[in-house]
């Protein structure tokens, strides 16, 4: 059973103590195969952000177990790239040094050149090159972001994960960030857990999309399979069928989890917290066969 | 036939700007000194009789301000000479006060454990008087010069540690876990990441440290004896020449007014977008 390149077996995680206590994840499962592309999606808040810096070694789960290549993880390691939410750049640093720092961390053998031309190529392949030796302060949050996943990439790691690496920004470069992610993952094949609240975005990317169901103790949902041919075309996409069909049974999954929740609250919020759950909206896409493919990009 | 009609009129549009800045900018502040100095002259008249009014103090300060590095003698110099034996000596306690203050801020703000055991007496040696420090300096240096240099450090450290710890209390955690997804060693994590984030909190310590170093200069001054404003100002009270202590409270004011502005130019500097 656990063959499988990147797995979680059983993780649980809690905050807080006593009667605060809230938990956030309730055993969740999942494997991930080398090479592959796995989005998970869940509503804001819904522990996603946790699934991820338990899967970076940043959190330890309070039960089960995170494994890597066989490996169990306890601590962050060069193996796993992180592009964080909210970019996470050292603003005192240039995009050079920013990125020369994973480097230099990853490479820490390498000589001095070898280390600036790779962050130069990696610079490069975000297209960033002519803002080298400009601040995050400088940069446009489309900007930044590519900085982070220039970082991510640069240490060469097995695992990316992208923790909504595109939320922040605008519709318009959002678009235009998911196809630079598709191209550079469709040169090096990295293993990449993706996760967002964008379903048009996993479907776009993806090999597998699992949904996350509702905080407090949120878990995995069954996978849906995206069997659509590479490389994907956003406006083919819109009218592929089995696009529709797979972002149908997605939504589906998430709304009825939703409404599950709904019925059930009464009873559960008496036990777990007096406070309200609250969830921002899911993009819950524009109403299926948009009359303009544009649309689903933002 | 446009040209000179439209440069006399930008000419004048310019002056025009240069005379509105003036009278915003420097109006204010010049009708506020006037009436300082008024309220002065009025008092220095009426019911002060000791008080010398601004037109004697200048008269008696006049060959201080005019020569100011002049040297007649110990305690009989020119102003600047004194404000400048008087910064060398704040310079000296100062440079000690962050030398000790920036690292016990670090572990302040790194370990709870370290807070638990040293805030308490922080907290307790914090509010104490100069004027308390510097005796205790005397007994321990013999000398007026170290123990004056022993009182400003003592003085002046507490806003720099409790700055610099609040700023290490406050670094971001999104920066932590940078440090930790890279794996950066302790001492790269203190260089590129918790020294640069604390940055702006250090030098916020590092400004009101100044300000309170030059505060304490005058005491410690004043009780050893040492050539310097506050030298000066004590010994013209006991030469009864009243005009020299109002002439050196003024001085140090507007040093420790220009200190302050240049703290905060280099301050604003360091503020990161």
């Amino acid at each position: 059973m656990n063959d499988s390149f990147l797995s979680l077996r059983g993780v649980s995680k809690s905050f807080g103590s006593g009667t605060g206590v809230r938990e956030v994840l309730r055993d969740v499962n999942l494997d991930v195969q080398r090479g592959e592309f796995v989005a998970i999606v869940g509503y804001s808040g819904s522990g996603k952000t946790t699934l991820i810096s338990l899967l970076a070694g940043l959190l330890q789960p309070d039960q089960g177990e995170v494994r890597l290549q066989g490996r169990l993880v306890t601590q962050p390691g060069p193996d796993r790239g992180v592009v964080f939410q909210n970019y996470s750049l050292l603003p005192w640093l240039t995009v050079f040094d920013n990125i020369h720092l994973a480097a230099r961390q990853a490479f820490a053998d390498w000589p001095h050149q070898r280390q600036v031309e790779h962050v130069e190529n990696y610079i490069r392949l975000v297209n960033l090159t002519p803002a080298r030796n400009k601040r995050p302060g400088q940069l446009s949050g489309g900007m930044r972001q590519r900085v982070a996943l220039a970082r991510a990439l640069a240490m060469n790691p097995e695992v990316l994960l992208l923790d909504e690496p595109l939320s922040a920004l605008d519709a318009l470069t959002r678009g235009t960030l998911q196809e630079e992610i598709k191209q550079i993952w469709q040169q090096d094949r990295k293993t990449v857990v993706l996760i967002t609240n964008h379903v048009d975005e996993a479907l776009l990317l993806a090999d597998r999309i699992v949904p996350l169901t509702n905080a407090p103790a949120a878990t995995l949902g069954p996978s849906f399979a995206v069997d659509l041919p590479r490389p994907r075309d956003r406006r083919a996409l819109n009218h592929a069928r089995q696009f529709q069909e797979v972002r149908e049974s997605v939504t589906d999954f998430l709304v009825s989890q939703r409404r599950r929740e709904r019925e059930s609250a009464a009873p559960r919020a008496a036990v777990a917290s007096s406070r309200p759950t609250q969830h921002a909206p899911i993009d819950l896409l524009p109403p299926r066969r948009a009359s303009k493919p544009v649309s689903a990009a933002v | 036939m446009m040209t000179p009609p439209a440069t006399t009129n930008r000419a004048r549009a310019w002056l025009g700007w240069m005379w509105r800045t003036t009278l915003h900018e420097l109006l204010p502040p010049l009708v506020g000194i006037g009436l300082f100095v008024a309220a002065w002259w009025i008092s220095s008249v009426t019911w002060a009789s000791s008080l010398p009014s601004p037109a004697r103090t200048w008269e008696m300060s006049k060959l201080y301000v005019l020569e100011p590095f002049a040297k007649r003698g110990e305690l009989d110099q020119g102003i600047l000479r004194f404000t400048w034996n008087s910064l060398v000596l704040v310079a000296q306690g100062y440079a000690i006060a962050l030398a000790v203050g920036t690292p016990l801020g670090f572990l302040l703000g790194m370990s709870k454990q370290f807070t638990r055991c040293f805030d308490p007496i922080i907290q307790i040696l914090r509010p104490v008087s100069p004027l308390a420090w510097l005796p205790l300096g005397l007994i321990l240096f013999q000398k007026s010069q170290p123990s004056a240099i022993f009182t400003i450090a003592i003085c002046s450290m507490w806003p720099t540690v409790l700055n610099t710890a609040v700023g290490v209390r406050a670094i971001p955690q999104d920066y932590l876990n940078v440090g930790k997804v890279l794996r950066l060693s302790r001492w790269t994590m203190l260089w590129k990441i918790l020294l640069p984030a604390t940055l702006p909190y250090m030098f916020t310590g590092f400004r009101l440290s100044l300000g309170i170093a030059w505060l304490v200069i005058v005491a410690a001054e004043m009780l050893t004896g040492v050539p310097g404003v506050g030298g000066f100002l004590w010994q013209e009270y006991n030469s009864l020449i009243y005009e020299h202590i109002i002439l050196s409270i003024l001085t140090i004011g507007i040093v420790g007014f220009v200190l302050d502005r240049l703290m905060s130019l280099v301050e604003q500097r360091l503020k990161f977008a």
